[in-house]
């Protein structure tokens, strides 16, 4: 499938672009930026979540000219991030709880428009995000985050996706992805790892919050996850971001697969990367090189037992109609074409 | 801010960890060799001025291609471009046009006036270049460019040698010719005309001179046996084009016969097209897949209305018309006659079976050996047997055409620029190949090659106008930045950007990047999504 | 100015003078009443600048508050019983991060069985949480207790819970002198947070901290709760100059100097039991009472002091530790280490069972006497709890024992039965 050409050497699809002007260039390519979560951390080798985190922290940064703080929920991205006694943040940040982190967002931001108000002004110039990895968000935190978003609290939440609980060991959460092998859904019996039409799909129950902004990304497509940041930004009130991030440690790929992994899960149409606008999809990011869900599998240890002889083509293909469900459904395939840049 | 102890952290604590020590392997940096540039007979660094070009500093990308090749404007109209035919993006959609953006560069640096600079600094010798063609011009143009004094000596009345002579206007029109020739005399190298040396040896005493470049082109066209009546017409390709460039138009006939298979053949009969040949015919010994001639040019010459008889050759020739003796391959390949035989229609027949030098200068030359009529060199050196005399171009070994000859010049000009200065240039750096399977060719939007606008096929065949039309800036932009850059960073801050440990340091535009060993864990993303292939993952030793 | 209003009303009034930033409420009886009359305010704007927050739950609440105060925000909320549980998590977070959140308990019993009528078990279940917890007598003492502990939990960078019997309190109309706006700002000084999320000066609250660390963590938030044992009798002292009354402190004693019988409690029962001391003192039995009302930190010195001379001490309390006894009973033990006296614990009101004069009088006599059982309930039905223990001896029933005694009762299921 051809794509227009925005810029002509590599396309919308690199970090950066030393031909593009400078104000259309990824923040990621900046000299300047951030590093809002920097060198130090102890995060696994090619870990998506540091990834998907600096991606999305540095773009909201530069959205608000530094002035931005951060709650974190519990989870990998806390722990290899604030270890006693090193921090990797630059930016003010607060862990509170594994499930609160949404509220603790709406209590930021609260506390900032009374002190807003106090100085005389309409709203705070410091802006807030709350973010957390999947479990935090879809499985403990679901309350809090639904309230926030209910509420329609002045706060970016960004939940980091790797499909399951890492930090505790490969559990899975209610974001784990059927066939997935996890510590708690292990490859045995007739339907071998997480079972077939669980889960749930928060960007899409977000969106029934009717809030003004939804969107979801993937550390593979670092404009379109730049952009949305700064979208977000742009707007006030709840918004959710969705970012896919692979874990090579709990997903069992390669650690210098975590992009690839990524980019095969838009491609594949597993994870469908759009944005919404009080409640409707607005934009949807066609695949551009289309590929059968196996190529996305095979890498993934925790897929391992699809695989091989006598293998479970059987499951494979469910999985494949469950792309092919998404493809359908966000028309995956349109006509329209994405605003990476 | 008294904080509260443990439990609240400054900003970059972190730092003090470093986590470079987890690392098993790490990311090198590496320039590796594309595959066009190993291609390239003019030893040209076309992904180096490309890079350039893409962003839109042509007079950089000029700068950068002439240091290699002083005829980008010669070179965009009638170089083979073999770089093209091994360019990876191929692979993905169709190669770059390396050469249209190569002729784009010449037109507008002949359009903007760029002139090469003198040299900084006399070196004191003098070189003697015999011959002024392509392989005696670039051998000057790069003589002088290394600070010595350079003489061209032209047997003929006009320099360029086969570009003039060889080949048609509508393939290189002259004053493009001119131009590029004229910046060369114009860094101070003297031409003389008419001046043909017939014994080099004494030419060298007279001149004073220190070394010399012999480049003479190979003008006199072979002869076949063909049994032939006086009424019949026959004519060498050498002598048809020449007339071509001197004035008189050669009288071939509302039909013509062209004998032999390699590109003048081709420019002859085209040429004869645009002369009011009806019939313009090709015949050929063997079959199309055997021709010697680029493909691009038969195919031209096709839409052009030429023809061509494969497997066929001439066994005699009469007035108004030849005999072909039909031809079929072997179980080796080869053409064996059948004695079959067919006559043809044709007012003039012809031949164009290749070209001899005249060697009769160097009788008196000491020390050199000859092989199927050229003068034997060293193939690194191009230094002939004969301390201080090199040679290239037709009178080598290779392939002739212009490309080639240039090639061979730079090199015989950088030898000779160390022979005179009593040094050696040592072994070539042998660079791995930037091969397709090391791009992450997902970075590369797609983007299909730009057709050059040809003129009218009808136009084509009844005008010299120049065929291949030039790229505009805009598409030549789009072509340059078509380039993958194949195995040398490009600046796409991948690395720099999608590492999780931001162990990738950006030393800013120009100065590439480097890996941060402190906080790098080794992951290997970086390489993984390097467009290029320029990052290499090295064990780390334990 | 004096006002007759509820004691929920008193509260929110108070609260609203020391003009908190945030206000995040969910509601659970018998608090409403608290949170109802500051969205009131708030809306009404006579308390401004003020965001006040619907949550969805108390652990929205308690973690809204969280982020609001980490942000530099006077931050409050109010709970109860199961809504106190709900938080827990929050609660703890909080103080381990030494956030200045008030809060008030409006305490009432937690089930199973479902009760909303007052005991102190919810405040009770909290007290290793790190927070100070500061006990009501009276509708004006909690009214002024609100008032010290912004100002205690900011100087001390720590949270404050003050305790007040629900309905007894929160829903009973009392008059009450209620401070103006000028007192009350000077008393209380802006919020000066110790630690804040500032993009000027940024840090990162809430490090993982390992073994290496976590003790020293945890002794440096019990040195602060001692710190706070010396500031709450001070801060009680500079209240009375500017306000011009006796609230807050650490214990209350009553007629303790020369008594041989001292009983302890904390809340609103202190009011009754004031009433029985004084009744019984005038029947000539030397009696005396003292009201704890910082129970975390707990005054051990002040405790020991005031009952070191007595020969039996009865804690009467609100709480119950079941498997073992009293909670503050034990904490009152531990105060008098190495005394040798009569010690009683007198379980009473749980659930909401009404504290009578009549039974304390009679429990008391018994104590006097020392007939009193070592842990006695106060007023308990002896009947039906035999009567079950008796069918339980013969066969065990599964099924939740309150069900089991309604049945008893012929409440529930009667004709099953």
């Amino acid at each position: 499938m051809t794509q227009p050409i925005k810029f002509y050497q590599t396309g919308t699809f690199t970090v950066g672009n030393r031909l593009l002007p400078p104000e259309q260039r990824s923040v990621q390519s900046s000299i300047a930026r951030d590093n809002s979560l920097n060198s130090g951390h102890r995060a696994c080798q090619g870990c998506g979540e540091a990834l998907g985190a600096r991606y999305a922290v540095d773009a909201a940064m530069r959205a608000t000219h530094g002035r931005l703080i951060a709650a974190n929920a519990t989870g990998c991205l806390e722990v290899f991030s604030t270890p006693y006694p090193e921090s990797s943040w630059q930016l003010p940040w607060l862990h509170s709880l594994f499930g609160n982190a949404a509220a603790v967002g709406s209590g930021i931001a609260a506390a900032l428009r009374v002190k807003a108000h106090k100085a005389g002004q309409e709203q705070s110039d410091i802006r807030v995000i709350a973010q957390g990895g999947d479990g935090g968000t879809t499985d403990i935190g679901f309350g809090c985050l639904s309230g926030m978003f209910e509420r329609n609290d002045d706060v970016l939440y960004i939940c980091y996706d790797n499909e399951g609980y890492m930090n505790t060991g490969v559990q899975r959460s209610s974001a784990t992805p059927p066939a997935a092998r996890t510590a708690t859904t292990m490859p045995m019996g007739p339907e071998p790892g997480a079972e077939f039409g669980k889960g749930k799909n928060v960007p899409l129950i977000a969106m029934a919050h009717e809030i003004p902004y939804v969107a979801t990304a993937t550390v593979a497509d670092l404009r379109d996850l730049e952009a949305k940041v700064e979208k977000a930004m742009s707007l006030h009130g709840s918004r959710y971001l969705h970012v896919f991030v692979p874990c090579p440690l709990g997903w069992g790929s390669a650690s210098c697969d975590t992009i690839k992994l990524a980019r095969l899960a838009r491609e594949t149409g597993l994870f469908p990367v759009f944005e919404a606008e009080n409640g409707q999809v607005t934009d949807v990011t066609t695949i551009r090189r289309r590929v059968p869900v196996e190529e996305y599998l095979r890498p993934q240890k925790r897929f391992a037992h699809l695989f091989g002889d006598p293998g479970r083509p059987d499951l494979i293909a469910r999985i494949q109609a469950g792309a092919d469900r998404n493809i359908e459904r966000f028309g995956l395939l349109g006509s329209q074409t994405s605003e990476a840049s | 801010m008294k904080k509260p102890f443990a439990i609240t952290l400054d900003p970059d604590s972190a730092l003090a960890n470093k986590t470079g020590a987890w690392r098993t392997e790490r990311p090198v940096y590496v320039d590796r060799l594309p595959p066009c540039n190993r291609e390239c007979p003019a030893g040209e660094d076309i992904q180096g001025w490309l890079y350039h070009a893409e962003s839109g500093d042509y007079e950089a990308a000029w700068r950068h291609l002439t240091r290699d090749n002083p005829f980008p404007a010669i070179m965009g109209r009638v170089c083979y471009h073999t770089c093209e035919s091994v360019c990876n993006r191929a692979k993905l959609d169709a190669a770059v046009g390396i050469n249209s953006v190569e002729g784009f560069l010449g037109n507008e640096a002949l359009r903007r006036g760029w002139q090469f600079e003198s040299p900084a600094q006399e070196s004191g010798h003098h070189v003697l270049v015999i011959g002024a063609g392509p392989s005696g011009l670039s051998a000057a143009y790069h003589l002088r460019r290394l600070g010595h004094a350079v003489t061209v000596l032209e047997a003929g009345p006009m320099p360029g040698g086969m570009m003039r002579f060889g080949i048609p206007k509508y393939r290189l029109p002259r004053n493009v010719l001119d131009a590029e020739v004229k910046r060369i005399a114009d860094m101070g190298v003297t031409f003389r005309y008419n001046e043909k040396v017939t014994q080099l040896v004494e030419a060298m005493r007279d001149e004073k001179a220190d070394a010399c470049f012999l480049a003479i082109g190979a003008h006199i066209a072979k002869r076949a046996y063909i049994p032939a009546k006086d009424s019949s017409r026959i004519l060498d390709a050498v002598s048809v084009l020449r007339s071509m460039e001197e004035g008189d138009k050669p009288l071939l006939g509302r039909k013509v016969a062209i004998y032999g298979g390699g590109n003048t053949a081709i420019d002859v009969a085209r040429t004869a097209r645009r002369l009011g040949a009806t019939d313009a015919v090709i015949v050929y010994r063997r079959n199309r897949e055997s021709m010697p001639a680029h493909d691009f040019e038969l195919e031209e010459a096709l839409e052009e209305g030429v023809m061509v008889k494969w497997l066929s050759t001439i066994s005699s020739a009469d007035e108004g018309e030849i005999t072909i003796e039909k031809m079929e391959l072997d179980e080796a390949g080869h053409p064996q006659p059948t004695g079959e035989l067919e006559t043809l229609a044709a007012d003039s027949l012809v031949l164009a079976l290749g070209q001899d030098i005249d060697m009769s200068l160097l009788e008196t030359v000491p020390d050199l050996t000859f092989e199927e009529g050229r003068v034997v060199v060293d193939p690194e050196t191009m230094m002939t047997g004969h301390p201080g005399l090199f040679a290239g171009g037709d009178m080598s070994a290779g392939e002739r055409n212009v490309t080639v000859a240039i090639g061979q010049a730079k090199r015989a000009a950088r030898h000779m620029d160390a022979w005179l200065r009593g040094a050696n240039l040592g072994p070539k750096s042998e660079k791995a190949v930037a091969d397709f399977d090391r791009l992450n060719t997902w970075y590369y939007s797609d983007a299909p090659k730009t057709i050059r606008p040809k003129l009218d096929a009808a136009r084509r065949t009844s005008s010299f106008d120049e065929v291949q039309g030039a790229l505009t800036e805009d598409t030549a932009l789009f072509e340059a930045r078509r380039c993958l850059s194949c195995g040398n960073c490009f600046e796409c801050d991948n690395c720099y950007g999608v590492c999780p440990d931001n162990a990738v340091i950006k030393l800013g535009t120009g100065q590439g990047f480097q890996i941060n060993l402190d906080y790098c864990k080794g992951c290997g993303i970086c390489a993984a999504e390097c467009p290029c292939g320029a990052i290499d993952m090295v064990p780390e030793e334990s | 100015m004096k006002k007759q209003i509820e004691g929920s009303r008193a509260v929110a009034e108070s609260v609203a003078l020391c003009r908190p930033d945030v206000i995040c409420a969910y509601p659970i009886s018998p608090q409403t009443h608290i949170v109802e009359g500051l969205g009131e305010l708030v809306k009404s704007g006579e308390l401004s600048p003020c965001e006040f927050l619907n949550v969805e739950s108390e652990f929205a609440a308690m973690s809204v508050a969280i982020g609001s105060s980490a942000t530099g925000g006077r931050t409050y909320t109010a709970t109860a019983s199961q809504g106190l549980l709900f938080m827990v998590e929050a609660v703890y977070n909080a103080s381990g991060l030494g956030l200045p959140i008030v809060m008030t308990v409006a305490n009432r019993a937690i089930g199973a069985p479902i009760n909303i009528w007052n005991d102190h078990s919810d405040s009770m279940s909290q007290r290793d949480c790190g927070w100070i917890q500061l006990f009501a007598e009276s509708n004006q003492e909690a009214l002024d207790l609100h008032i010290q502990a912004f100002r205690l939990a900011e100087e001390m960078s720590m949270p404050v819970m003050v305790c007040m019997d629900g309905f007894i309190l929160t829903h009973a109309y009392e008059q009450v002198d209620m401070p103006d706006q000028t007192q009350v700002d000077a008393f209380l000084p802006p919020y000066e947070p110790r630690q804040v999320l500032d993009p000027d000066d940024p840090v990162s609250i809430g490090a993982m901290v390992g073994p290496e660390a976590f003790m020293e963590v945890r002794y440096l938030a019990h040195a602060k709760q001692l710190m706070a044992l010396a500031r709450i009798p001070e801060i009680a002292a500079e209240f009375e100059q500017i306000f011009g009354r006796n609230a807050g402190g650490l214990v209350r004693p009553h007629r303790v100097e020369d008594a041989e019988t001292i009983v302890v409690a904390l809340g609103s029962v202190i009011g009754t039991l004031q009433e029985v001391v004084d009744t019984m003192r005038d029947q000539g039995e030397k009696i005396g009472l003292l009201s704890i009302r910082a129970f975390r930190p707990f005054p051990l010195a002040e405790v020991r002091a005031a009952l070191g001379g007595a020969k039996r001490v009865v804690v009467l309390e609100k709480s119950f530790s079941v498997g073992l006894g009293g909670v503050v009973s034990t904490d009152v033990r531990l105060a008098l280490s190495g005394i040798q006296l009569h010690g009683y614990t007198v379980v009473a009101g749980l659930g909401g069972r009404a504290i009578t004069q009549d039974s304390l009088l009679r429990v008391l006599g018994e104590a006097i006497e020392d007939k009193l059982e070592a842990l006695t309930f106060l007023d308990l039905d002896w009947d039906i709890v035999n009567r079950h223990l008796a069918r339980e001896a013969e066969t065990r029933r599964s099924g939740p024992i309150a069900e089991n005694l309604l049945r008893d009762l012929g409440v529930v299921g009667a004709k099953v039965y």
